[in-house]
């Protein structure tokens, strides 16, 4: 935290103390029942209390849900709480998983997650390359010196900040038939094109605005790993007259390579939990174009008439599966980069 | 010329252009134009009338033909610019169209009919704000109320996020007791279960305890972030211990201790977590979308997108209130870019 943090908070403190009189109080009179725990269970009790809140409802809507989700994947039928629902043992994995050719979604019994996966796939596959190359760009260019950077900073970085309805709607609105973009193309003599009704373009716009929405995060870390990389080395790069391609290859890309590491896969991670922007934009059209994970398992569980809360928990199973490993991944990796920025 | 050239092209420092400074103003350029520019026409948009927009190609300001009272008629009438036969040019107002012909009449004097080809005239334009875009919605429609729902959520999610988390942090990071590193490992083992892959169990739950359709039912699976959990003890672990010993020499009790001096110093890392968990908490969409299905109940979120979701939509209020939707963050983030983003640079949370 920098010293103009501080004043900040300082600053703001005589408004948030008015504001913050009720709890002030509140907390005064915790201290009695504090005190009781502390005098009669010692400092262990006043530990366990302290943890309590967080951790009781750590549990009820984290821990066990994660149990629970294994529990309904073995589950068949309509009803909405385990203790009436009907154990079916493997069936749900051996729906989703019946296909006659594993490339070919039509031929699988449970063909719309097949179709989600296909399409998630592709969606992680290109949304991460193309957003990583985009970021690592506008990581270098903003690291040069230039005037005014917080401003440019600033400019990639706003919308991560926006909600994924917000995001949708900005583009929703110069995507649509009478909209900006088609009025551009006019003007330079091309026909208008249906975007979103068109399946090619349709996934086309879903990854470009999952990049336009998120760029500014990853560019944030590699900016980052950019300042910390020393500038002594970049000086005697200098002296020795070495040209500029080969500064970049030779010393900046490969002290950045551990933060790209975790940016990789916090943008695979991500990826391929794609959900809110593009269902809005979407809603998952046209037809099945840009159907996703977590979209086939909202719909199927919850969404739809008959919900098949067996076959949407079964999915979701299969989806953390790959997650855990990605995450696994992914610390070893910020293991390997802490371990790596001591030395 | 060359001149011109060579000061317009001058540096600091004298050094000359290399290819990479244009490409890099090049890429520069481009970003300012491909993500401001839709957020800008998205605010220009949202103050055009439900006429002005339906226009294509459409106008960059909202402009709107001008209206004039005239006398003898109840409605205002348009405005128009008329070239005459004789090449003289008039502002005259439209009474009604036959047609290719205009009826047309001299504001002034309103009783003498003029007719004009279409083609002879143009409409006056002049550049109207739309501001009923922005007030029918909350007074005609939901969106108070769908305000209202997403302060509230996002308030009292904060204020129980930043009191459970710095508490169970202030456990984890002042105390030693058994069970702390299975503890602490099952925090961050769950930072890697989205809420993405447990939402069918987490619907039962919430039935379960008769939350679903409830407003307690978005904030409370959120409040026990292990982000923040994680947040707050690295920052508490930099507290010396010392002053906790100094204050339990003064006779203060463990409440006080958390309550008086851990969590004022810890101010720093609990305010980035206070921004962060607001931005999470007004952004939020899909538990809220699965949790609510009362309308009055509804997020700003969700009740934007079940707004555009309609069958015939009305672009002039969907754009207004994306805006509104969107300015809490806008002013967050134009006072407090620097927590912000050094936040997620030392932190890599988001």
């Amino acid at each position: 935290m920098t010293v103009e943090t501080r004043q900040g908070i300082a600053g703001g403190g005589h408004f948030a103390s008015l504001l913050l009189a009720p709890l002030r109080w509140a907390m005064n009179l915790i201290d009695r029942p504090m005190s009781f725990v502390q005098r009669r269970f010692g400092l262990g009790g006043v530990a366990a209390t302290f943890l309590a809140p967080n951790m009781l409802v750590f549990g009820i809507f984290v821990l066990f849900p994660m149990t629970l989700n294994v529990a309904y994947s073995f589950t068949g039928g309509g009803a909405l709480f385990l203790n009436n629902r009907v154990f079916v043992g493997t069936l749900q994995y051996e729906t989703l998983l019946a296909c006659r050719d594993f490339l070919d979604a039509a031929s699988c019994r449970e063909d719309r997650f097949w179709r989600a996966v296909g399409n998630t796939g592709f969606f992680v596959v290109v949304q991460v390359t193309a957003l990583v190359l985009v970021s690592l760009a506008t990581a270098l260019v903003l690291n040069r010196e230039m005037r005014a950077r917080g401003f440019w900073r600033a400019v990639f970085f706003f919308p991560v900040l926006l909600s994924p309805v917000v995001v949708a709607l900005i583009w929703k609105w110069i995507l649509q038939r009478n909209g900006l973009l088609n009025a551009a193309l006019l003007e330079l003599g091309f026909e208008p094109v249906l975007w979103l009704v068109n399946r090619g373009w349709a996934m086309f716009w879903a990854i470009f605005l999952s990049i336009w929405a998120h760029l500014g995060f990853y560019t944030l870390i590699l900016l980052a790993g950019l300042q910390a990389i020393p500038r002594d080395l970049y000086e005697a790069a200098e002296m020795d007259g070495a040209p500029r391609w080969r500064v970049l290859t030779r010393i900046t890309l490969p002290l950045l390579w551990p933060n790209m590491v975790v940016v990789i896969l916090l943008a695979l991670i991500r990826a391929v939990q794609v959900f809110d922007e593009v269902f809005v934009l979407t809603g998952g059209g046209p037809g099945t174009a840009t159907l996703f994970l977590v979209q086939y398992i909202y719909e199927t569980g919850l969404a739809q008439q008959v919900r098949n809360l067996g076959l949407a928990s079964a999915a979701s199973i299969l989806m953390a599966v790959v997650l855990i490993v990605l995450t696994l991944i992914q610390l070893l990796a910020s293991a390997w980069r802490e371990r790596k920025e001591q030395r | 010329m060359s001149g011109i050239a060579t000061f317009l092209t001058r540096r600091r420092g004298g050094a000359s252009w290399h290819f990479t400074d244009v490409l890099a103003w090049i890429w520069l350029v481009a970003g300012l134009l491909l993500m401001f520019g839709p957020v800008v026409w998205l605010g220009l948009s949202s103050f055009k009338t439900r006429a002005a927009l339906s226009e294509f190609p459409p106008t960059l300001l909202p402009y709107e033909t001008a209206m004039v009272h005239v006398e003898g008629f109840d409605e205002p009438l348009p405005l128009y610019r008329v070239m005459m036969e004789d090449g003289e040019e008039r502002l005259l107002v439209q009474v009604r169209r036959i047609g290719t012909v205009a009826q047309m009449a001299d504001p002034e004097a309103p009783e003498e009919i003029i007719r004009v080809p279409l083609a002879a005239r143009q409409p006056v334009r002049e550049i109207k704000l739309a501001t009923e875009n922005y007030s029918t919605p909350f007074k005609r429609y939901n969106f108070l109320r769908y305000f209202y729902n997403s302060v509230f959520v996002t308030v009292v999610a904060t204020i129980i996020t930043l009191i459970f988390n710095s508490m169970a942090a202030f456990a984890l990071s002042k105390y030693e007791f058994k069970g702390r590193t299975a503890v602490l490992a099952i925090i961050l083992a769950t930072l890697m279960v989205p809420l993405s892959v447990i939402i069918i169990p987490l619907f039962s739950v919430i039935n379960g305890l008769n939350l679903f359709n409830s407003l307690w039912g978005v904030i409370l699976p959120t409040v026990a972030t292990p982000t923040g959990v994680f947040l707050l003890r690295q920052y508490m672990l930099t507290i010396p211990d010392e002053l906790l010993e100094a204050a339990r020499m003064d006779h203060a009790s463990e409440w006080k201790i958390y309550w008086r001096i851990v969590l004022p110093l810890a101010m720093p890392a609990v305010a980035v977590l206070a921004i962060f968990s607001v931005m999470w908490r007004w952004n939020d969409f899909l538990w809220p979308l699965i949790v609510l299905s009362d309308q009055e109940l509804y997020t700003l979120q969700v009740g934007l997108n079940s707004f555009q979701g309609e069958l015939n939509v009305q672009w002039h209020y969907v754009l207004a209130m994306t805006v509104v939707s969107m300015l809490p963050v806008v002013v967050i983030f134009a006072f407090l870019q620097r927590f912000i983003t050094s936040g997620i640079a030392s932190t890599g949370i988001k």
